[in-house]
């Protein structure tokens, strides 16, 4: 099978997104970067595990004066029901379904736009009523490096999947973008993993204290 | 793959047979995404309303979290699928560089 091909439903192989040469060395490619990446988000974890909550005086919030549990509830929520949405549109490749992978892709950017806005909400609060910023301690910038690189990440995962959308939105599905397509995913998948850990590590276990 | 290709020379009755696959593994999906919401209940729940001590609750969410990325990783981004060799390879050196990494911030580096 090549590149070129046209398809039809009946004819689009079962893993499009390794049919190709190409399709395969980013599919291994994309893993051995998520590799790094966890090394990557780990060091951020050890540095903010290191400074939680080392503060020059008492007059800084602690983890457990700052977080609250109900908009951290309800980013989680959003994040991972965008990680469902993200599997519904590879289903929908999976079946040559261009328009409903589409669809699904948007509702996963909608959802992952909303994580976003409430996390700049969020650290936007921190400021202001908190005085909690990057360069007030040693706290506030290993928790702001590690929570905003994950925020980072959505961004460019947002900008990504409608860059996309975007620019194959008259092609239809085909094995030139079939793994373009796995591979974004994958990569919004690992900004779900990666938040499992923070909501955990950072804000419930910030809470307990 | 080729050897995941169905070839009975009835493109018909292939896709018959890949859109029931398809939808079998919808439903795993399906199954994961209502655990992972069920664990996160679980640990907002401990850490909102539990009356736990320190020692116990801090294990206990972190195990959650550790399952509720195994479904992540496996249903979702397909690792139970063959030819995830490379990608485990991958993803569990990252993974043991990440805890040592870890464990000589939190213990020998800071303190």
């Amino acid at each position: 099978m090549h590149v070129e091909d046209k398809f039809t439903a009946e004819t689009w192989p079962a893993a499009p997104e390794k049919q190709t040469l190409e399709g395969k060395n980013k599919f291994l490619g994309f893993w051995l970067f998520l590799g790094g990446e966890t090394v990557l988000f780990a060091s951020l974890f050890a540095t903010y595990l290191a400074l939680k909550d080392k503060v020059p005086n008492a007059e800084h919030a602690l983890a457990k004066d700052l977080f609250e549990l109900p908009i951290v509830f309800v980013a989680t929520m959003l994040l991972l029901t965008s990680s469902l949405t993200s599997v519904y549109a590879m289903y929908h490749m999976k079946n040559f379904n261009f328009k409903k992978m589409q669809l699904w892709l948007g509702l996963t950017v909608l959802l992952g736009f909303a994580f976003l806005l409430l996390e700049i909400y969020e650290f936007n609060h921190y400021v202001h009523e908190y005085h909690h910023t990057f360069t007030s301690s040693a706290f506030g910038s290993a928790f702001y490096t590690l929570v905003g690189f994950h925020g980072g990440h959505v961004a460019f995962g947002l900008l990504w999947i409608v860059t996309l959308m975007v620019r194959n939105a008259k092609r239809g599905l085909d094995l030139y973008n079939a793994p373009k397509f796995y591979v974004a995913s994958l990569y919004w998948h690992f900004i779900d993993v990666v938040w499992v850990f923070i909501f955990t590590v950072v804000y419930l276990m910030g809470m307990v204290g | 793959m080729a050897s995941e290709q169905t070839h009975s020379g009835n493109p018909r009755v292939d896709i018959e047979y890949r859109k029931k696959k398809s939808a079998e593994e919808m439903r795993y999906q399906i199954v994961s995404f209502s655990m992972m919401i069920f664990l996160t209940l679980v640990a907002f729940i401990a850490v909102g309303y539990g009356d736990f001590s320190a020692w116990f609750i801090v294990p206990f969410i972190l195990l959650l979290a550790v399952v509720q990325v195994v479904f992540q990783l496996y249903y979702f981004m397909h690792m139970s699928h063959k030819g995830h060799e490379a990608p485990a390879l991958f993803l569990y050196s990252g993974l043991l560089v990440g805890l040592i990494t870890i464990l000589a911030f939190m213990t020998i580096i800071w303190w």
